[in-house]
């Protein structure tokens, strides 16, 4: 089947598309697969939807697979209702060649929405997700035992349950971080007064209200979805300007490894695709738990996984607007926990995003999740090791990437600094070279100056370069003496940072939310001045 | 009439551009005159040599210094700054000579034998000729009787020794040793740069100073200098 060529012509008369929007960075994708070795897997992956095919517990997604020519059967041993589905791959390519591989991920401020095309290794880098904890960064001064006179000053640091205050404190934060282009609420909210049935509204306008980038998230509660997009519709000024500029988005992990499809997130997959919304349809496999950790094994799973998964969503509504989600992580072998900081977790990455680009599908991808538990050198090396690398691959939104610590239980936001400043520098880093043939010229005709002048020294023709942004500077953070103050100069920039204005909605906005949205905490009542 | 042209001269250094075809700090600057032909136009217009002097460089380079400490400015902005008041310069020192004006003095200055690491030197002759002294630049890699023989001939009251090589800086004290051989070592005062010279090696060989960089040699010479 000419799979490919289908799939582009489907795409040819849709271009929804008016600048502006960030610019995230275009890269030449540095690829793992072959083509051939790409075509295996998405082979292995199709045999896997055919058989053993998948455990549907959602009568509804059962019923839509069956009435599109899936076989499907009531599965006799399961404690709960569950379908086993086997889906011809007739079935399974069809709908996937009919998800949107080129759309735009709104925001409040125009500048700040993204552009995300599956044919375009535009990379987009944003924070993730719903740690519990927010680790507080604070400098202590120490005196050395041997000698009173040294004192050396050293960051402590404090866990503090995460809640409403801080999620606004966090996106304000977000708003500031230039390299940052979108946001997943990097901390749950666990105040008193926030229950599953408010705990959308509240998390999504503390985001909102703080943060004027593209705000993402998953759904808790099905039953909010409606008061959510209420919200959005009331910032982006209507139904229909939403639907232009869909300033949120979310997450559905409609999968539980392996191949289950889960209830209550079916149900929520068919509201949200009904409603209009971008979704991620993500998929996170433990390599070694709940899928192989071999390479081939774990790819060819997640991506059946998340094909049955944009299957639904298309059979939901034709070309619904999708990402393909792909997070998986390896088990460490000693406890079985998520290791994230290990080279099978880039491999499995990689291979996810060129298995998306295959399927011409926008890819949201993971970097920048660690084991380390604070800021250093240990999260420092995991964190570059999977910036660059994903960066690298050319995915069009990454996820992860900033602040998570102890895996993904933990939010530092001067980590987020940290991070913010290494992905700035791989963004610079991985910028199309500038060379055509009028700039060579423009290169010969200084050469030629400089090697005729007294000092033959081409600091002066830097200049150009260096204001017009092609020159990095050196890292923010640098100490030039014996001496490690990075973490207390992030955590000076962080409080430089933090007392800038936050970003608020102006005051007739929120106050109509307030009237309209039940459930919101009175705390995070704030407006523009 | 005076005024216009010597404020473009001032705008220009400020701008780093020395000739019509360089960019400037701004945008858009490319082809209008520059330093070069804004100063022969001067002469030409008989604008006085010492105003150009005082009004448009000296003045211009204060706000490059000031633009500098602000960060605003980086290296290769002081550098085409200064580079600009090189070249000025170079143009009025015939007619300063005759009007009887003094420069800062003469500064010969070179990487010493056996090296030819010269991005520093050529850095502090730059920014040491923008400041106003007389720069008598040997290049790298200068056999010491070059040296001896340069400074005897300038009679320069300033000489500056440059190495990056822990096996060639050695050459400066055997080059002080001469200075005293010679019978001149107190006419002219000696200061040491490059990556692994120190306050501690200048004190050792009996150098006059040691400069970290062409700031501090430009400000050690303002203190020797009173």
């Amino acid at each position: 089947m000419d799979f490919l060529r289908s799939r582009q012509s489907t795409m040819k008369s849709e271009d929804p598309v008016r600048e502006p929007y960030r610019e995230g960075i275009i890269v030449k994708p540095y690829e793992r697969l072959s083509l051939e070795q790409v075509k295996w897997l998405d082979e292995a992956s199709v045999k896997i939807l055919e058989d053993p095919g998948i455990w549907c517990y959602n009568e509804r997604a059962a019923k839509l697979f069956k009435g599109h020519g899936a076989k499907v059967w009531e599965e006799q041993e399961a404690s709960s209702a569950c379908w086993r589905v086997s889906f011809p791959r007739g079935l399974v390519r069809e709908a996937v060649s009919r998800a949107p591989s080129r759309f735009v991920l709104g925001a409040r401020r125009p500048e700040n929405r993204l552009l995300l095309d599956a044919e375009l290794p535009r990379v987009y880098f944003g924070s993730g997700s719903e740690a519990n904890v927010w680790i507080d960064v604070q400098m202590e001064q120490f005196v050395s035992t041997n000698d009173s006179q040294v004192k050396i000053r050293v960051p402590r640091f404090r866990e503090l349950r995460g809640d409403s205050a801080l999620l606004c404190r966090a996106a304000r934060l977000c708003e500031r971080l230039e390299h940052l282009d979108f946001f997943i609420r990097p901390l749950n909210i666990q105040d008193p007064d926030v229950t599953s049935d408010n705990h959308d509204v509240n998390k999504f306008f503390a985001s909102l209200n703080n943060i004027t980038k593209h705000v993402q998230a998953g759904l808790t509660k099905l039953e909010r979805l409606k008061d959510v997009v209420r919200m959005a519709e009331i910032i982006a000024g209507g139904r229909e300007a939403l639907r232009k500029n869909p300033i949120i988005s979310f997450i559905a992990c409609v999968f539980k490894s392996p191949l289950q499809i889960v209830d209550e997130t079916a149900d929520k997959v068919f509201a949200i695709v009904e409603s209009g919304l971008p979704l991620v349809i993500s998929s996170s496999p433990q390599g070694g738990s709940s899928a192989p950790i071999q390479e081939a094994g774990m790819v060819a799973q997640i991506n059946a996984e998340i094909l049955a998964g944009i299957t639904l969503t298309q059979l939901i509504k034709d070309g619904a607007p999708v990402l393909y989600g792909s997070v998986p992580v390896r088990a460490r072998l000693d406890d079985l926990h998520d290791l994230y900081g290990c080279p099978e977790f880039n491999q499995y990455n990689i291979d996810c995003v060129q298995m998306a680009h295959f399927y011409k599908i926008p890819c949201y991808s993971t970097a920048g999740v660690g084991d380390a538990k604070v800021p250093g050198m240990q999260a420092t090396f995991e964190k570059l090791f999977t910036h660059l690398y994903m960066a690298m691959s050319g995915a069009q939104y990454i996820h992860y990437a900033f602040g998570l610590l102890d895996r993904t239980n933990s939010f530092c936001p001067v980590q987020a600094v940290l991070d913010n400043e290494q992905i700035g520098k791989i963004k610079h880093c991985l910028r199309e070279p500038k060379v055509d043939p009028p700039i060579v010229e423009d290169t010969l005709r200084i050469v030629k100056k400089v090697m005729t002048s007294p000092h033959r020294l081409f600091a002066r023709h830097a200049r150009k370069a260096m204001h017009a942004g092609d020159v990095s500077s050196p890292y923010r953070f640098e100490v030039k003496g014996l001496e490690d103050k990075v973490l207390e100069n992030a955590l000076d920039y962080t409080i430089q940072l933090e007392r800038m204005a936050a970003p608020h909605l102006d005051q007739a906005t929120v106050d109509r939310i307030f009237n309209e949205i039940p459930g919101l905490l009175p705390g995070l009542k704030q407006a523009a001045e | 009439m005076d005024k216009p042209l010597l404020e473009k001269i001032a705008f220009n250094v400020i701008q780093g551009r020395v000739e019509a075809e360089d960019e400037g700090f701004d945008e858009g600057l490319e082809g209008e005159p520059a330093v070069t032909e804004l100063v022969k136009d001067a002469l030409k217009d008989g604008i006085d040599p010492k105003s150009i002097l005082l009004d448009a460089l000296t003045e211009s380079m204060e706000v490059v210094g000031e633009k500098y400490d602000r960060g605003e400015y980086l290296i290769p902005d002081m550098l085409a700054s200064a580079e600009c008041v090189g070249v000025a310069m170079d143009l009025l020192s015939p007619y300063l000579i005759k009007a009887g004006v003094q420069t800062k003095g003469k500064f010969v200055i070179g990487t010493v034998a056996g090296d030819l690491h010269d991005i520093g030197k050529n850095i502090v002759a730059i920014m040491l000729k923008g400041a106003g002294y007389e720069v008598v630049d040997l290049g790298a890699d200068v056999p010491t009787d070059r040296i001896i023989e340069a400074v005897k001939e300038h009679q320069a009251p300033y000489l500056g020794l440059s190495a990056l090589l822990t096996t060639t800086m050695r050459l400066m004290g055997d080059i002080v040793e001469k200075l005293k051989e010679e019978g001149v070592r107190d006419k002219v005062k000696v200061l040491i740069g490059g990556a692994p010279t120190s306050q501690e090696y200048a004190d050792q060989i009996g150098a006059d100073a040691h400069c970290k960089d062409a700031f501090q040699a430009i400000d050690l010479l303002k203190t020797m200098a009173s």
